[in-house]
C-alpha cells in the first residue's frame, strides 16, 4: 500500500496504526504542518484525539482548499450542505479529513517511490477491548459508490402485492410489501453496481437498516447517479444527495419536490417502471 | 450510575438556511434540541431508569441554548447545567471540549457522558472524543446499541456501527457513548415533563467558574460562509404509452448523454 502511495505522489510516507498517542508524538516529532486524512468514523476519531494533544484544529468533509498565505484554507459543507464555510486552522498541524469522492484520485506511477520511515510505535495503555467484528453486508458502500438507486416510503404501496396470509400484523404486512419493493430496487443496482440507498421514511418505518439511510441524518453521498424511487424528497432527504452529478426520480406524484432537483423524472407507479428499466439497461448495458 | 448528557442547542432539521449579510441565517425556524442529542438523552434516560442514579444535562451555548437543555428536563433529566459565558461565544470544538471537561469534572463522579455523534449545524462530530480525550475516559464512538453494563464491575459494553462493520467494544467505566439514531427512539417530551422543566432553574456557570479563567484560542477561524453553488436543473420529463415504453426511453437517454 505505501508503494501504492509512492506511485501516486506522496514523498515521505510513514506507516500509520491509529493509536492515538504515537499518531500525536510522530506529527509532534515530524513538525508536521498539514495532516489530510480520508472522512471516516475512525479518522474522525483519530484526527479529534490527536487535536487534543496539539492543541489544534481539524476540519472534516473537506471538498476543496486553497493556500494563502502559507496556510491551507479549507471550504466545508455546514447545516449538511445548506451553506458552505471556509475555514482557516491556525494551529500546526492542520488536520483535514477529506470527503470522498470529491478529489480525483492521482494516476500510479510506476517507478516513482517515496521513502519510507519506519518509527517505532509504542502503543500506550489502551482500556478498551475488542471483543469482536463483524463486517458489514456484502455490497457497494454508499459514500465510495458512483450510482446509488435509492427507495422511499412509497416503495411499500403496491396495490398488486397480497402478503402471505399468514402475516395479519398491519405493519408486518406494509414491511413485507416493502421487501417486496426494495428487491426491485437491489436488482437495478446490482445490473448498475450501484449502492442501495433509502429515505429517512423508509428506514424509520423499518424497511432497510439505518446504514442504508441518505440525508441529513443519515449518510451524505455525491455519486455521479442517483436514482430516487418512491422518495418525495423531503429537504433532509435533499441535503444528502443533492450534489449528486446526475438526479434521476421515479414518483407516481408529479407534485413531489424530488422533481425539482432531478435532471431526468418519470411520474410513474415504480413498481412497473423500475423492472422495466433494469430489463432495459441489463440488455442495453451487456450486463 | 451518574450520568451525563452533553446537548447542543441547534434549527431545526427542516429549516431553510441560507446566508444573509455574510451570516448563517435560518429565518425564523425554531432552535431545538440537536436531533441526534434526543438518542443520547433518551439512552441516558433510559440507563437511569434500568441502574438507578441520575441525569444532568449539560450544555456549553450562549443564554439561548437553554431552551435545549429545557427539552432534555423535559424528557426527564433529573438536573441541568448550562456554561455560558461571553468569551466562549467564537468557541470551536477544542475550546468547547475542554469546557466540557471541566464541566463533568466539577460536576463530579460522573460514570457516563453521553453525546449525539454529531451536531447538525456544524456537522463536526469530534467533540464527544475530544472531551474523552481531555478527561483521560474511553471514547465510544458511533455506538448503535449498548449489550452490557456492570455498574459494580464498572464496565460497558457496546455496538459501534463503524462504516464497514459492527464492532463489539467493552470498556471500563467511567467512559464518554456517543451515538447514533440506531440505540433507540427517543420519547416525547410528557406534559408533566414540560411543565417541570419550565419551572426549573437552570444553573448557569461562567467559564471562571468551571476553572477557565483565561479561555484559550480557538484553534479554527471562519473566514467566510456562503450559499453552495445553485446547481441549476432543468428536468426532463420522461412520458410514454406504458412502463416499457419510458423504461425504454429512460434508459436511451442516459446512455446517450453518458450518464451511465
Amino acid at each position: 500500500m505505501v508503494r501504492q502511495l509512492g506511485q501516486r505522489g506522496k514523498s515521505s510516507l510513514q506507516d500509520v496504526r491509529p493509536p492515538k498517542d504515537w499518531a500525536s508524538k510522530l506529527l509532534r516529532d515530524a513538525g508536521a504542518e498539514v495532516l489530510f486524512l480520508p472522512t471516516t468514523g475512525r479518522t474522525r476519531e483519530l484526527a479529534a484525539a490527536v487535536a487534543v494533544d496539539l492543541e489544534t484544529g481539524v476540519v472534516p468533509d473537506l471538498v476543496g482548499f486553497e493556500v494563502k498565505d502559507g496556510k491551507v484554507v479549507g471550504t466545508r459543507p455546514i447545516y449538511a450542505g445548506k451553506v458552505m464555510e471556509k475555514v482557516v486552522v491556525g494551529a500546526k498541524p492542520q488536520i483535514f479529513l477529506i470527503r470522498s469522492r470529491v478529489f480525483l484520485k492521482p494516476e500510479a506511477q510506476a517507478g516513482k517511490t517515496g521513502t519510507v520511515k519506519k518509527v517505532d510505535a509504542a502503543v500506550g495503555e489502551v482500556k478498551t477491548e475488542v471483543l469482536g467484528y463483524k463486517a458489514a453486508e456484502a455490497g457497494v458502500s454508499l459514500t465510495d459508490a458512483a450510482v446509488i438507486v435509492s427507495g422511499g416510503r412509497g416503495v411499500s404501496n403496491n396495490p398488486k402485492l397480497a402478503p402471505p396470509a399468514d402475516i395479519t400484523d398491519e405493519h408486518q404486512k406494509e414491511i413485507w410489501k416493502a421487501q417486496q419493493g426494495f428487491a426491485l430496487i437491489r436488482e437495478l443496482a446490482t445490473v448498475l453496481k450501484a449502492a442501495v440507498g433509502a429515505s429517512r421514511a423508509a428506514v424509520d418505518a423499518g424497511y432497510v437498516p439505518y446504514a442504508n439511510q441518505v440525508g441529513q441524518t443519515g449518510k451524505v453521498v455525491s455519486p455521479d447517479v442517483y436514482i430516487a424511487c418512491g422518495v418525495s424528497g423531503a429537504i433532509q432527504h435533499l441535503a444528502g444527495m443533492r450534489t449528486s452529478k446526475t438526479i434521476v426520480a421515479i414518483n407516481k406524484d408529479p407534485e413531489a419536490p424530488i422533481f425539482k432537483v432531478s435532471r431526468f423524472g418519470v411520474v410513474g407507479d415504480l413498481f412497473e417502471v423500475v423492472p422495466a428499466l433494469t430489463k432495459e439497461l441489463k440488455t442495453k448495458m451487456g450486463r | 450510575m451518574n450520568i451525563v448528557v452533553c446537548v447542543k442547542q441547534t434549527p431545526d432539521t427542516a429549516a431553510t438556511v441560507t446566508v444573509e449579510g455574510g451570516k448563517v441565517s435560518w429565518g425564523d425556524a425554531p432552535l431545538v434540541i440537536n436531533p441526534w442529542d434526543e438518542f443520547a438523552a433518551e439512552q441516558a434516560l433510559r440507563t437511569k431508569e434500568a441502574y438507578g442514579g441520575k441525569v444532568i444535562a449539560l450544555s456549553v451555548g450562549p443564554d439561548a441554548a437553554r431552551e435545549a437543555v429545557k427539552h432534555a428536563l423535559a424528557m426527564g433529566c433529573d438536573e441541568a447545567v448550562l456554561v455560558s459565558d461571553p468569551g466562549l461565544l467564537a468557541a470551536d470544538s477544542l475550546v468547547v471540549s475542554k469546557a466540557l471537561a471541566a464541566a463533568i469534572e466539577k460536576i463530579g463522579g460522573i460514570d457516563l457522558a453521553f453525546f449525539g455523534r454529531q451536531a447538525v449545524d456544524s456537522d463536526t462530530g469530534v467533540t464527544p472524543v475530544q472531551v474523552a480525550r481531555r478527561l483521560g475516559w474511553p471514547a465510544l464512538t458511533l455506538v448503535a446499541a449498548v449489550t452490557a453494563l456492570d455498574p459494580a464491575g464498572k464496565t460497558i459494553s457496546v455496538d459501534r456501527a463503524l462504516d464497514e462493520g459492527r464492532q463489539q467494544v467493552k470498556s471500563p467505566l467511567p467512559a464518554v457513548v456517543s451515538v447514533t439514531k440506531e440505540i433507540c427512539e427517543p420519547r416525547y417530551p410528557s406534559f408533566m415533563g414540560i411543565r417541570k422543566a419550565s419551572k426549573a432553574t437552570i444553573p448557569v456557570w461562567s467559564a471562571a467558574d468551571i476553572g477557565m479563567a483565561s479561555i484559550p484560542p480557538a484553534a479554527l477561524s471562519w473566514l467566510e460562509v456562503f450559499a453552495p453553488p445553485k446547481i441549476e436543473t432543468k428536468v426532463e420529463m420522461i412520458t410514454g404509452d406504458s412502463a416499457e415504453a419510458v423504461a425504454a426511453k429512460l434508459a436511451a437517454r442516459l446512455l446517450e448523454e453518458k450518464v451511465l
